[in-house]
């Protein structure tokens, strides 16, 4: 059993704060199919890490906040030269600024650690996250930060739905695009930096984009799904912190980043409305529903070749029409009352004929493909 | 005291001055001129990549053109904003978004709230009334995703009758819908035309160009034409506008000198 330690509760204060932040913004990065800008603005942060290190050589949280903060303003502003200075696609200019800022990071990362006297700088844990690192004072600053972020979408709510449903509307309107995008792309950096010591830069995008692919399963309106995701995010981080906790050697990082993709992954399944299983189930009934019209219809068709509402048709002759296994479709429909058997002629098979009812639903389903009877 | 800015041709709805707009260094409308008196109900047509939206988005503000001015009853658009109203390209926007119509509609007065104010009972009302007007009263709390195109088109349109504007731009309205969502429209562009708005619009039905609009705008990247349907609405400027992709087109039907008979609606 864990004990609920000290630690454990700055870890899962923190892991609680980087969930709610990061499925609220994640929540409008996702809608705005801008998935891959989280992972980008993450692995962009190594170099800022190691450079606020640098500069002040030691691992306060604040300089290294800032400096993860800084470079994923310069990535992001890298992408967007990209894509407007050249015919790159966005996600390919994410996917170029990703590799090129995290090899820079990657590149400051070995020298420090190769000079002498800093091996235990240990930012390497940015990397993977080493929630158990975490003290008090970060805490505080990781509350600062996503109260920042969650205050500012509260009060430009309104400005954020309408820039992420249709921007050019927004525009229209005379709210500033370019500006509003930057301070949404900002405020995801922010859940980012909370996350650094937690995830690590490497696995975040999963923390970012998981909370809400999740929520957007289960709701219908943007603020029921931003607070779902909020409260996945939260879920996500405290369960991984609590099994981190419960056993030995499990890093909390990659369990925060399991238990997010779990819900995510139960939520795409199990979903009433847009799961997998559901749409699965819709679909089989809709191909049901197309079979037995299209036995239905078959009947419908012997009976006026034969001028007779109520010609018995056989089923074998149905099967040959059909191509298949009438006999369930048959059944079905004289159990909706639209069929009914005949009685039974030796030597050849079960005989069915249209109802009064089967035979108006054949006329309404012909008229409503634009046929007339 | 500041100073009166001197008004631009205030008797004209909008008033293009020599307008260029290229994306890449590639020119798409060149060198326009337009001037649309106010109360019409004008069509803007042209082959594809004619850059009839470019057009509209360049009226709006939403790209910066290489040169030229743009006016609305005399102002340039930073200063009309309240009144105009926009309906984009019904695919421009991402209809999954997890919202209804009635929340959509309510995005039309966002410009009249300002910053930071949430929209509140008036503003319902508002948007519900605007629904009632495109036939969609019902639909009002239905999930966007779930409505058919027409629908979807006749919610874009209720957003922008909220915006109450006295001139009103359209990207492709009647574009994809069914006959019915057809009619709502046209009945609308109709009503606000009586109520004097100016009604701009991309339109791509030759076939019913003649019959909806009084005024035609003809682009290919440069203007071909621009006045009274009854005037413009030749043989020679659709071929012109179109060149060969006319061909296609029933060109029989179009008068080879300009109607006699008045034939607008
Ligand atoms: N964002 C863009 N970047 C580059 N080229 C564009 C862009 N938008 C439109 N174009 C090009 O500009 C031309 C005009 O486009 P558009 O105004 O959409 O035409 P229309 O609405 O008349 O079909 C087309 O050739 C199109 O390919
Ligand atoms: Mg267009």
């Amino acid at each position: 059993m864990f004990e609920f330690d000290f630690t454990l509760r700055n870890v899962m204060l923190g892991a609680a704060l980087l969930g709610v932040s990061s499925g609220v913004l994640g929540s409008f990065a996702l809608l705005r199919q801008q998935s891959l800008l989280g992972d980008a603005l993450a692995h962009a942060a190594l170099p800022g890490v190691c450079l606020g290190f640098l500069l002040t050589g030691s691992r306060e949280p604040l300089p290294i906040f800032v400096g993860a903060l800084l470079s994923g303003a310069l990535a992001a502003g890298f992408t967007m030269l990209l894509t407007s200075r050249s015919r790159l696609k966005t996600d390919a200019a994410l996917g170029a600024s990703l590799s090129i800022f995290f090899a820079f990071g990657l590149v400051l990362l070995t020298f420090i650690q190769s000079r002498s006297g800093s091996g235990q700088a240990g930012l390497e844990a940015f990397l993977f996250g080493q929630a158990a690192a975490i003290v008090p004072s970060d805490v505080r600053l990781m509350a600062v930060v996503a109260v920042a972020a969650l205050l500012t979408v509260a009060l430009l709510w309104k400005e954020f739905k309408l820039l992420t449903f249709d921007p050019q509307f927004a525009a229209s309107l005379g709210f500033p695009r370019l500006p509003l995008e930057l301070l949404l792309t900002s405020i995801l950096a922010f859940a980012i930096v909370i996350g650094l010591q937690l995830v690590g830069v490497v696995l975040m995008a999963a923390i970012i984009i998981a909370p809400a692919a999740a929520a957007r399963q289960w709701s219908d309106s943007l603020g029921q799904m931003v607070g779902l995701a909020a409260l996945f995010g939260a879920l996500a981080g405290v369960s991984g912190a609590l099994l981190s906790a419960s056993g030995r050697g499990l890093a909390t990082g990659p369990l925060i980043i399991i238990a997010a993709s779990l819900i995510a992954l139960a939520s795409l399944l199990f979903a009433p409305e847009r799961g997998l299983i559901a749409s699965a189930y819709r679909a089989r009934g809709a191909r049901r529903e197309l079979e037995q019209q299209r036995v239905l219809l078959d009947m419908y068709g012997l009976a006026q070749q034969h001028s007779d509402p109520s010609y018995p048709s056989e089923s074998g002759m149905l099967r040959a029409l059909y191509g298949g296994s009438p006999e369930a479709q048959l059944r079905r429909l004289e159990a909706a009352g639209l069929a009914e058997h005949t009685t039974h002629v030796p030597g050849e098979g079960t005989h069915y004929r249209l109802t009064e009812a089967g035979w108006a639903r054949a006329e309404a389903a012909l008229n409503s493909l634009g046929h007339h009877a | 005291m500041p100073q009166p800015t001197p008004r631009h041709e205030p008797n004209l709805a909008l008033h293009i001055e020599d307008l260029t707009v290229a994306y890449n260094d590639k020119p798409v409308l060149w060198d326009i001129d337009i001037n649309v008196p106010p109360g019409v109900l004008a069509a803007i047509i042209g082959p594809n990549g004619a850059g009839k939206s470019t057009l509209i988005k360049a009226v709006l503000g939403l790209l910066k053109p290489s040169a030229g001015h743009i006016y609305l009853h005399g102002e340039p658009y930073a200063k009309q904003r309240r009144r105009v109203g926009y309906v984009p390209q019904r695919s421009s926007v991402d209809w999954d978004f997890p919202t209804t119509a009635l929340d959509v509609v309510t995005m039309g007065l966002y410009g009249q709230l300002g910053w930071l104010r949430r929209p509140g009972r008036a503003a319902r009302t508002k948007a519900l009334s605007a629904l009632e007007q495109v036939g969609m009263a019902d639909y009002a709390e239905r999930q966007i995703s779930q409505l058919s195109g027409g629908q979807q088109q006749r919610v874009f349109l209720a957003r922008a009758l909220v915006q109450d504007a006295q001139v009103y731009f359209m990207d492709e309205p009647m574009a994809g819908v069914d006959a019915t969502t057809e009619r709502v429209i046209i009945g609308l562009l109709k009503k606000l035309r009586e109520q004097g708005k100016t009604v701009i619009v991309v339109h791509h039905d030759l076939q019913t160009v003649a019959t909806y609009f009084d005024f035609l705008l003809l682009l290919n990247v440069r203007l071909i034409a621009q006045g009274k349907t009854s005037e413009v609405y030749t043989a020679e400027n659709l071929r012109a506008a179109y060149g060969g992709q006319i061909a296609l087109l029933q060109t029989a039907q179009i008068p080879q000198t300009p109607p006699t008979v008045a034939e607008t609606v």
